[in-house]
């Protein structure tokens, strides 16, 4: 029975304590899953984290790697999300010589085109920032790499859900029956 | 909170403020959670506590072990006997990392257990300070929980939380690991018990309907097996699974880690599972048509090839833990909750039944075992003792009342499968995690918890090199474990493998021992050599009459095998009998 490998997103409600980052990559790595993107942050709640990552599994893989997750003491709730159940974005950055800007006057389409946003510009290089889907974002990376890239950096996905998450109402919950 | 809840919780932090240090809150804690026995070993990191615990030494009992793995397997003695939280304690770097086997070995086996270590200065954390490790990286993935204190103030909140998280839901063990400026510094210390943390929920919500779903496919059942695990006996559902199986009829078999929960002789108990196990329950899996599966995860010991166990039978599952259900064996009915509640409330649903035909299947498959198998391993006639019938003179000696502790291999198999019990929680060992070294420590702890308990280890020639060391704890203790190493001269378990499946190449498992009498009565324990049937029986009586610690080496066949057999990977129902 071979299931299909998805690109998933796992959500990870968490509270914020040291150490928890490295439960939650152990978990990944003794199943031998490869992260793509790891993202944590504060979440819509006072005091609790959110890590969203995305790998490429199976969902049954899936249902057992988030009861995984969800077993960690400081972990509150965890899922997973098919693509479509989400509305996602990524970001990046590109350094790339100022004087291109002036000697390749195709660049400031692909800028225009694309919807990048020149971040910064001095005499040395200039900084795009362009947010979107992946494949968006690898298009511009081919565009502009043509001309040459002094750096280039993607920052993880970031993502909600189309529907709701409950997880607030859970939370007072919580704090309720602790209080 | 109103006015008067707020006093009421006022009310239930009896103790008072006090300025105190950090090591001190930590004794007072320990206290608190009515810790009496402690197993480590000082050093230079936890010398603070170690001074505070010579002021509370009327209190608090701390037992010097040989080797701080010695320190974690008696605290998971204790823990299996008592079904209370054992405590061990080490300082930094070699301390604790030396815990870390016994710590896997708690996680796996799901043994509440709290290890406490010293850390070097919270300002040298991370510089390779002498004695420094990163204990809490090293130890997260075998802990339930883990964490470090730097601030004194933090020991009472920390430490309450962690007894409660070993000990509650489905148990483990906790590390918290403490600086030593955490422990010299002063604080304001009073202790509150944990009463809960928001992000855990130790024991899931019981659906109801899972309950009905259950008991409508048990009621209609005509093959019905139970296989039941340790959640049983860490749930106390001893009782509500006896009447569960006496009212339905349902021919029951265990788990190695839930053995003991049911009496052997009960008429249900048709035996162990897994790949030294019975051979009824093992074929009659693959012929039941409901398997109720209570407090077990399906570990691949006892379902051998997944793709082929069960795959005819409606499978129930009883679990704690949520992460259990579906990870190995894909149910039909999950009842997720605390088993004495869940077998509870069960009962009532289900039909008064008896199932005749199907224990007598059962019955007849036991019968072709005991002439197969049996028959020659407790009753042997050949020359060369059989580790069988060493045990059948303990259960002689001890009315099946013993607690027995053993030690991995093939003795442990053997241990299992004749052991006579009476008792719950009378059979300690390393299940999940399979630790050679394992009992002679688990057998101190496990005598300090249960005095009045007959503890009697079983060991192999290797694993009780693994930590022989601990006969000097067991000296000086006057703890009066009755030790039984099972001597065949080999890594027993390894060699039957290389026969059955390398080709008879015995690399590497063959042992020159020592003279295990003189090595034990050079720790001032009295011991014997046994090498003959006709000594075996007033050997066994003599040891289990001493009022002290004896020693007993039985020098067993060679290369004795341990039958029924599933070989790695096969299928359950293709057990081998020789």
């Amino acid at each position: 029975m071979n299931e299909e490998i998805k690109t998933l997103t796992i959500s990870i409600y968490t509270e914020n304590n040291i150490g928890l980052l490295n439960r939650i990559s152990a978990i990944f790595q003794r199943r031998h899953i490869n992260i793509e993107s790891l993202t944590t942050s504060q979440s819509e709640i006072d005091g609790v984290n959110r890590f969203v990552i995305v790998v490429n599994i199976t969902e049954s893989q899936a249902k057992k790697i988030v009861g995984q997750f969800e077993k960690q003491v400081e972990v509150i709730r965890a899922y997973y999300h098919k693509d479509e159940e989400t509305i996602y974005t990524e970001s990046c950055m590109f350094k790339i010589k100022s004087a291109l800007l002036f000697e390749e006057p195709q660049i400031q389409n692909i800028i225009k085109d694309s919807n990048a946003r020149i971040v910064t510009v001095n005499k040395e290089f200039f900084v795009l920032e362009k947010s979107g889907r992946r494949n968006e974002i690898e298009s511009l990376h081919r565009d502009l790499n043509v001309f040459g890239i002094m750096q280039f950096v993607r920052a993880g996905r970031i993502a909600v859900t189309k529907d709701e998450m409950k997880i607030t109402e859970m939370l007072q919950a919580f704090n309720n029956h602790n209080n | 909170m109103n006015n008067t809840q707020t006093a009421n919780k006022k009310q239930e932090v009896a103790q008072e403020t006090m300025r105190i240090t950090g090591s001190e809150a930590i004794i007072r804690c320990l206290i608190a959670e009515g810790v009496d026995i402690l197993y480590g070993y000082p050093g230079g990191a936890i010398m603070p506590v170690y001074d505070e615990l010579y002021k509370f030494r009327d209190q608090i009992h701390h037992v010097l072990t040989r080797h701080e793995q010695g320190a974690a397997h008696a605290a998971q003695g204790y823990a299996r006997i008592s079904g209370r939280v054992g405590v061990a304690i080490a300082t930094s770097g070699p301390g604790a990392t030396n815990l870390v086997t016994g710590i896997a070995d708690a996680q796996i086996d799901s043994t509440p257990v709290v290890c406490i270590t010293g850390q070097v200065f919270s300002h040298l954390l991370g510089t390779d300070a002498f004695q420094e490790t990163d204990i809490i990286g090293i130890s997260t993935p075998v802990t339930k929980w883990n964490h470090q204190i730097t601030k004194a103030a933090d020991i009472p909140e920390v430490l309450a939380k962690a007894f409660y998280i070993a000990k509650s839901g489905r148990p483990g063990p906790v590390l918290i690991d403490i600086t030593k400026d955490a422990q010299v510094s002063e604080l304001d210390f009073k202790y509150e018990k944990c009463k809960g943390v928001r992000s855990y929920i130790p024991i899931p919500k019981t659906n109801p309907e899972t309950l009905s779903a259950a008991a409508e496919l048990i009621n209609s059942a005509k093959k019905p097996l139970i296989v039941w695990g340790q959640g049983v006996i860490l749930g106390q559902a001893e009782n509500e699974l006896k009447a569960i199986i006496e009212k339905a009829g349902i021919p029951a078999a265990w788990t190695i880690l839930g053995a003991s929960a049911i009496p052997t002789s009960h008429e249900l108990n048709v035996g162990m599972v897994g790949m030294h196990g019975n051979y009824a329950p093992n074929m009659l899996t693959n012929e039941c048509d409901v398997l109720i599966a209570i407090g077990m995860r399906f570990d691949d010991r006892v379902t051998g090839s997944l793709n082929t166990y069960a795959k005819q039978a409606k499978i129930i599952h009883f679990d704690i833990d949520p992460a259990e259900i579906d990870k190995n064996v894909k149910t039909d009915v999950a009842v997720l909750g605390d088993s004495k509640d869940s077998l509870s409330r069960l009962l009532p649903l289900l039909n008064e039944n008896k199932h005749a035909d199907w224990l007598q299947k059962f019955k007849d498959l036991y019968a072709i075992e005991f002439e197969k198998v049996i028959k020659d391993d407790i009753f042997p006639t050949k020359e060369g003792l059989t580790m069988g019938e060493v045990l059948k003179q303990i259960n002689i000696e001890t009315k099946g009342n013993a607690a027995i502790v053993s030690d991995v291999g093939q003795h442990q198999m053997i241990a299992c499968r004749y052991a006579e019990f009476t008792t719950t929680k009378s059979n300690i060992t390393s299940g999940g995690l399979g630790t050679m070294g394992f009992a002679l420590p688990a057998a101190i702890g496990a005598k300090m918890a249960a005095p009045d308990r007959e503890v009697v280890a079983i060991i192999g020639d290797g694993g009780y090199q693994m930590n022989i060391q601990e006969l000097g704890t067991i000296f000086q203790q006057k703890a009066a474990v009755k030790i039984v190493v099972l001597n065949n001269e080999f890594l027993g378990m390894v060699r039957q493998w290389q026969q059955l499946f390398f080709d008879k190449r015995y690399a590497s498992t063959e042992m020159t021992n020592p003279d295990f009498v003189t090595i034990a009565k050079g720790y001032y324990i009295e011991g014997k050599r046994v090498t003959k049937r006709e000594e075996l029986a007033d050997a066994v009586k003599e040891m289990i009459a001493s009022k002290e610690s004896y020693f007993l080496e039985v020098c067993v066949e060679k290369e004795g095998n341990v039958f029924p057999m599933i070989p790695s990977g096969a299928s359950v129902s293709e057990v081998r009998l020789s």
